[in-house]
């Protein structure tokens, strides 16, 4: 009771019994054990920056999910999906499938093959330092006040959902992420990715389930639903998307699909080295591949613990809930609709498992972060531009400290967020924007040959730049939205998806004209780099069900199947 | 999951997570079984069988997975 006291004020969303905060405290215990246990095994640089390479396909698949899988991502897709309906669900069926089978079946031999340790990595073997150096720094910058983001957003969502302090939120996950980061490494960081896939779906799914009995079912919600909003339709994936007037979110279909499936989820999917360094760390090829393949269909399930429970939102609260920017007092907000679910239906025991998912998302998303910056810092930064020639031990060593250190750097960043909330929203903003010119760099370099390192550079940059640029100037000119996202009418996610489509094209077209111009690297430099001079493993006399291809069709056909059921 | 380190499997710790919080919630959820919290549908007692879920899944990762000695 006394702690519960410390911890808390007033003004909350839930409240927590004792059995609770036990739930809770036996999370932060085990995580600090684990790393501990795992620090033995994370000596060598492989084992501290990989995990060794020697994650089984399952261990790698939902890793690479859960490192997707944050709490920020659930609160903010559910608050999304009651503000704009199952439009919402585009950005876990068509914005991640169809990359997450790309990224298994064509992207994966490349960078499995290649040996590389990281995106820039392979950046670096393909094209370059030039090209390396731009997308490692601006990656290692962006990570870090992507943690810095991240944690003051976790901090205010404990303040306003449980009434925490937002500086005890702060230093206590922090610390407890740095000790066993900084422990463990990799490894660390993947084994609680693990244990989080599994407090996520069971301190959620019962929210869906609950909810589901409560409304009679998917037809009686979705009569709650017209009955709450009349005239509104938020339970179509498909059929509103005609035209940016017809729907909430001014969202056209050529922008989810152009946009969003096309240019920003491939890119995110298949370059966002956060993820990619979960299943580089897969034990083998056939591991590596089939790793995206497992998370896909896990991926497929997602909506329901997070986009069903922002629907039944709209169809069992009594109050509307209001946008942040109108937040009034005793008004809820649409990002609260999660907690306000949970609360709804969890009592003691189950309260306590959730808010403890909720954490762990929290500081898994944390963790891989740091662990991402650590790699491409140590190996992307420091060994090629200010240390060439160190022991390995020495490059662990600093990988240890650089996770001490980024997470300070990513406290100061949270303390920075505090005073200037709007930072927080160009910063998430600008990270995605680096991520779609960076999938034209990557593409090309794996499928074309011709492809050159000053090729590569100046289509990063361009594109880069030209992302920067088009998202400045519709927040300064708001009337060039309507130049760029092709209407007044597109919102802030109609926008993002035109910006990097149009990033995207200006990498590409410029990679491609310089490289024309300058001369291409000799064949033999780029043999395991690029399609067409590297020998791909064939998978003959391997039984069918044992193909990754094969469960990606069936992936696919799946993912097909609920287009036309949810159309 | 790792035969050049010899590391307790990640499912081990999975297993003994959900059986430890499932033992928890089904006893809080035996405990309120007579006095539910006032949440929605609490009359179906979902602490009791989501707890029980937990605890045997629990169980049965716990078993499967338990660290062994290596020859």
């Amino acid at each position: 009771m006394t702690c519960a006291l410390i911890l808390q004020t007033p003004e909350r969303l839930v409240h927590l019994s004792k059995i609770d905060l036990a739930i809770i405290a036996i999370y932060f215990l085990a995580v600090l054990c684990i790393g501990f246990y795992l620090k033995r095994f994370a000596q060598s640089g492989e084992d501290f920056f990989l995990a060794g390479r020697e994650m089984t396909a399952w261990v790698a698949g939902l890793s690479f999910l859960s490192a997707n899988l944050g709490s920020l991502e659930l609160l903010g897709w559910a608050g999304s999906s009651y503000q704009y309906g199952i439009l919402a669900v585009h950005w876990y069926w068509i914005g991640a499938i169809p990359a997450m089978l790309f990224l298994a079946i064509v992207m994966m031999p490349f960078y499995y093959i290649s040996k590389t340790h990281s995106v820039p990595g392979y950046l670096q073997l393909r094209y370059g330092k030039a090209a390396s150096g731009l997308s490692a720094v601006s990656f290692a910058l962006m990570t870090i006040l992507m943690s810095g983001v991240n944690m003051f957003a976790m901090a205010k969502v404990m303040q306003v959902v449980l009434g925490w302090n937002i500086h005890f939120s702060i230093w206590i996950s922090s610390l407890t992420v740095g000790i066993y980061v900084a422990s463990g490494g990799l490894f660390s960081a993947i084994f609680n990715e693990v244990l989080q896939f599994f407090l996520i779906w069971f301190g959620a799914l019962l929210i869906p389930i609950l909810g589901l009995i409560e409304t009679g079912g998917w037809k009686g919600m979705v009569a709650r639903i017209q009955q709450n909003f009349p005239g509104q339709d938020y339970t179509h994936a498909w059929s509103t998307l005609g035209r940016f007037s017809n729907n909430p979110m001014g969202m056209h279909w050529t922008g989810i699909v152009f946009g969003l499936a096309a240019v920003i989820s491939m890119g995110y999917w298949t370059t966002d080295f956060l993820v990619v360094q979960r299943v580089l760390s897969a034990k083998d090829l056939r591991s590596a591949k089939l790793a995206p393949i497992i998370g896909s269909y896990f991926k497929m399930a997602v909506p329901l613990i997070v986009i069903v429970p922002g629907l039944l939102g709209l169809a069992v609260l009594h109050e509307h809930l209001v946008p942040e920017s109108a937040l009034q007092p005793g008004q809820h907000s649409y990002n609260e609709v999660l907690p306000l679910m949970l609360a709804r239906y969890c009592g003691p025991g189950l309260m306590g498992l959730g808010v403890t998912a909720l954490v762990a998302g929290f500081m898994a998303g944390m963790a891989g972060n740091v662990s991402a910056f650590a790699t491409v810092w140590t190996y992307d930064i420091y060994r090629p531009f200010l240390r060439k020639a160190a022991s390995d031990h020495h490059y662990v060593s600093m990988g240890r400290w650089c996770t001490i250190i980024g997470l300070f750097i990513s406290i100061g960043t949270a303390y920075v967020v505090m005073g200037f909330a709007s930072i927080m929203d160009y910063v998430q903003a600008l990270f995605s924007f680096f991520i779609a010119p960076l999938f034209g760099t990557v593409l090309l370099g794996m499928l074309w040959k011709r492809a050159t390192p000053a090729g590569g550079f100046f289509g990063l940059l361009a594109g880069t730049s030209t992302a920067v640029g088009i998202f400045l100037s519709m927040k300064l000119n708001p009337n060039l939205i309507a130049v760029f996202a092709l209407s007044p009418l597109a919102k802030g996610l109609a926008q993002d998806m035109y910006q990097a489509l149009w990033s995207w094209l200006v990498c590409v077209i410029v990679t491609i004209a310089v490289s024309l111009a300058t001369a291409p690297k000799p064949a033999s430099e780029l043999t395991g780099l690029v399609y067409g001079l590297t020998p791909i493993p064939k998978e003959e006399g391997v039984p069918l069900f044992h193909r990754p291809i094969f469960w990606a069709a069936v992936a696919f056909a799946l993912f097909l199947i609920l287009q036309i059921v949810f159309r | 999951m790792s035969e050049r380190h010899h590391i307790i499997p990640v499912w081990f710790f999975v297993g003994l997570l959900l059986l430890i919080y499932g033992a928890l919630i089904l006893y809080s959820g035996i405990v309120e079984w007579r006095n539910p919290p006032p949440t929605i549908l609490s009359n179906l007692h979902a602490p009791v069988w989501w707890g029980g879920i937990m605890v045997v899944l629990g169980i049965v990762y716990v078993r499967m997975f338990r660290p062994r000695r290596h020859a």
